[in-house]
C-alpha cells in the first residue's frame, strides 16, 4: 500500500483522523509530523492515548518525516501523514517525494486568518502556499471527514 | 474553608452542555459544572475557553474521549497544576457522584469520579 492521506489539521491526531479516516481507509499507521510534539515525550503519550493498539503511531520532526517518506510510502500497510500547518506539509513535498493529494482537514481561527470554510481559516500567506502546491500538480482539497464533499482549492481560496 | 471543586466538562459538539443540563435536572445542583465545547477551536482557543470556565477555582476537567483534541488540549492546560485534575471518558454517572463530593482534592475527586463512572458501565441481563 502507501500513504493514503496527507492531511493538514491543527488538532493533529484526533477523532476525525483516527475514527473518521482511520476506519474508512483501514489504516495501519499514522505519522504525526510536528517538531514540538517530537520533542515532548509527554505530549506524545497524550496523542498515543487516542490511537487504537492495532494502529502504529509514529511521531516525526519535519526533517525526519521528509527523509522517511519513501520508507512509509513503501510500507505494506495503509498510512496517514498529518501535520498541523500548511508550511510543515509543504516542506514534505519539497524533497522530490511525490505527493499527489493534500487534504486540508482543519485549520482554525487565529489572528491574521480569515474564514474560507467552516473548518478552514487561512492567512493570505497560507492560501498562497496552498496555491503554489496546486501549481506543482498537487490536488489540494478541503474535507474534514470522508463522508463530506472534497472541496477543491479554487472554491475556498 | 476552601471553595468546593468545580467540574469542567470538555467535549465535542454539545455533549458537555447536554451532560450539564442532565445533571442539573436530576440533582438540582446548578453551580458545579461548566460545559466547554471544542467546536471551532484550535488549542489556543480551547485554552481560552478553559481559562474562562475554570476561573480561580480548583477543578476537575472531565473529557469525553481518552484521546483527541479535547484531551490533548485540556491535559496540556492542566499539566503541572495541582489545582487541576483530568478524567477521560466522562459519563453521567460520574458527574452525578462528583457534584456531591466536591470537598476533595482535585486528584482525589478525579480518582473517585473515574471509579464511579466505571462502575456504571454494565450489561444488564436480558
Amino acid at each position: 500500500m502507501s500513504i493514503a492521506l496527507y492531511r493538514i489539521d491543527d488538532r493533529l491526531i484526533h477523532g476525525q483522523v483516527v475514527v473518521g479516516w482511520g476506519q474508512r481507509l483501514q489504516v495501519g499507521f499514522i505519522v504525526l509530523v510536528d517538531d514540538a510534539v517530537r520533542a515532548s515525550p509527554w505530549e506524545q503519550e497524550l496523542y498515543r492515548m487516542g490511537v487504537p493498539p492495532d494502529i502504529e503511531m509514529i511521531v516525526a520532526s519535519t526533517a525526519e518525516a521528509a527523509a522517511r517518506l519513501p520508507e512509509w510510502d513503501a510500507d505494506p500497510r495503509v498510512g496517514i501523514v498529518v501535520a498541523g500547518d500548511v508550511g510543515t506539509l509543504a516542506a514534505l513535498t519539497g524533497n522530490g517525494h511525490q505527493v499527489k493529494r493534500i487534504n486540508v482537514g482543519g485549520i482554525h481561527q487565529r489572528p491574521g486568518r480569515r474564514e474560507r470554510l467552516r473548518f478552514v481559516f487561512l492567512s493570505d500567506t497560507e492560501a498562497e502556499q496552498l496555491h503554489q502546491l496546486a501549481l506543482r500538480g498537487i490536488e489540494v482539497t478541503a474535507q474534514d471527514v470522508p463522508t463530506a464533499r472534497a472541496v477543491p482549492l479554487a472554491e475556498f481560496i | 474553608m476552601s471553595s468546593p471543586l468545580r467540574g469542567v466538562i470538555v467535549s465535542h459538539a454539545a455533549v458537555a452542555q447536554a451532560l450539564t443540563t442532565a445533571v442539573a435536572n436530576i440533582t438540582g445542583v446548578t453551580d458545579a459544572l461548566v460545559p466547554v465545547s471544542n467546536d471551532g477551536c484550535d488549542r489556543d482557543a480551547l485554552f481560552a475557553s478553559l481559562a474562562a470556565a475554570v476561573g480561580q477555582t480548583p477543578a476537575v476537567l472531565f473529557i469525553d474521549l481518552p484521546g483527541g483534541s479535547c484531551l490533548t488540549g485540556a491535559a496540556t492546560y492542566a499539566h503541572g497544576r495541582p489545582d487541576l485534575a483530568v478524567v477521560t471518558g466522562v459519563n453521567l454517572a460520574m458527574l452525578l457522584d462528583f457534584v456531591f463530593h466536591r470537598d476533595l482534592s482535585p486528584a482525589a475527586a478525579a480518582e473517585r469520579a473515574a471509579a464511579a463512572g466505571s462502575k456504571a458501565i454494565r450489561v444488564p441481563a436480558s
